[in-house]
């Protein structure tokens, strides 16, 4: 399901199914997509962030187009831990590489992988500076 | 800033076309007359081999190269180094002045951070700006990169690194009156390019950056985008258009004016060194 900002509209509640992964996309092209994005972040429940929610940033090979700090991306994954994904959509190999990890993580997200669940990407994002 | 106004007259409103150099390799700053002879020998050769598009009377290049102590940061930085072509035609007289065609400059303006840890060979210029014809630019490049070993890369400015320039300049002080501040964006996704020109009035633009900066000499990125959420929002309230999903081309200030493709023109000579200390770091990150 795409949506181009938050919150879904509610008229569609009882047909929507069960939510498993938010994938926020920000293009690094446009400032606009970040504030979008840190809108939308508002409206969604705190229980998506036990490794439900992930951070995609766009159009990462154009270095010389960028008009977000990659900064305050990362900042903004720590803030909120999840994790924050790089790529550069125009490229077909990275777009399938990227599809693929998102997919994977949308498996462990559903329960679909056992012995693994959402809560293992938390721990993965701790910075192993903090004791 | 003691640069001396008479010298760095030539650099004022031009359109300078920015590369970045890595450090040039056995650079002797005594030998600045041989160096002009040996380019100007390399372009008669090129020319020779029609490389150069010169149609018509047979015209002589007469090359200049000269340092320019005053144009640097600090005491660390390599002086600049300023390189002229003249066309003297041979049709001409002995009274008659040469016509300067193409010109291209080397500086480092508080370049400390290549220059630091470099071996002593090397004299690091990291910022290279040219006004002229391309093929000339490509013949002087080619000559400096096969004697001095160095390497030429036209940088680009993105849109981030704009903002900063826009922010910066727009909040300095200047005696005279100042002309707006312009931004212009390019809308992407479109079946036909739009451009939307934002133009400022300068006192609101400066008005604007005093109550945003906090500390007067020191600039942060968060000051930078509050100012530019500012003019964002105030751009929306007025035409609902979110000028933050447009890419930002150029930025256009009384003391200079800068675009994406890496093209600079500095108008006023009061903050000449604050506009070449911010495009010497950025010639540097593209270096390192």
């Amino acid at each position: 399901h795409l949506a181009t900002s938050l919150p879904l509209p509610s008229e569609r509640d009882h047909l929507r199914p069960r939510i498993d992964l938010i994938v926020f996309m920000i293009d690094i092209k446009s400032k606009y997509s970040l504030k979008n994005v840190e809108a939308s972040l508002a409206h969604v429940d705190a229980s998506f962030f036990l490794g439900k929610v992930c951070f995609l940033v766009t159009g990462v090979g154009r270095v010389n187009a960028c008009s977000i700090e990659t900064n305050a991306v990362c900042k903004l994954g720590e803030t909120y831990c999840s994790p924050v994904l790089f790529c550069e959509l125009e490229l077909e190999g990275i777009r399938a590489v990227t599809a693929q990890r998102l997919l994977r993580m949308l498996q462990i997200c559903a329960g679909h992988i056992r012995g693994v669940s959402a809560l293992s990407f938390v721990s993965l994002m701790r910075n192993f500076d903090d004791d | 800033e003691n640069v001396d106004l008479q010298k760095t007259a030539f650099l004022l409103r031009k359109a300078w076309t920015l590369y970045s150099v890595t450090p040039l390799y056995r650079f002797h700053r005594g030998r600045l007359r041989d160096y002009a002879r040996l380019l100007s020998a390399f372009i008669a050769a090129e020319k020779q081999k029609g490389l150069a598009v010169e149609v018509g009377v047979e015209l002589d290049i007469k090359v200049a190269v000269s340092s320019l102590a005053d144009l640097r940061g600090s005491e660390q930085d390599q002086a600049a180094v300023l390189v002229e072509l003249s066309l003297r035609s041979r049709a001409s007289s002995r009274n008659s002045e040469d016509k300067l065609v193409w010109s291209g400059w080397f500086c480092s303006v508080y370049g400390d951070d290549l220059s630091e840890n470099m071996p002593e060979d090397f004299t690091c210029l990291p910022l290279f700006l040219t006004h002229g014809a391309e093929s000339y630019t490509s013949m002087v490049g080619s000559w400096f990169q096969k004697t001095f070993d160095c390497c030429f890369r036209r940088l680009a400015i993105s849109p981030l690194n704009l903002s900063w320039m826009v922010a910066m300049w727009a909040g300095c002080q200047l005696d005279r009156a100042a002309s707006a501040v312009e931004l212009v964006f390019s809308v992407p996704c479109l079946s036909q390019p739009l451009d939307i020109s934002y133009a400022i009035h300068p006192e609101d633009a400066k008005a604007l950056w005093d109550t945003v900066q906090k500390t007067p000499g020191e600039i942060t990125q968060e000051e930078v985008d509050v100012f530019m959420d500012c003019l964002y929002a105030h751009f929306h309230r007025h035409f609902k258009i979110y000028l933050s999903a447009a890419k930002l081309v150029k930025v256009s200030t009384a003391v200079a004016s800068a675009h994406c493709d890496g093209i600079v023109k500095i108008l006023h000579s009061q903050h000449l060194l604050g506009v070449l200390m911010l495009l010497t770091e950025l010639a540097i990150s593209q270096i390192q």
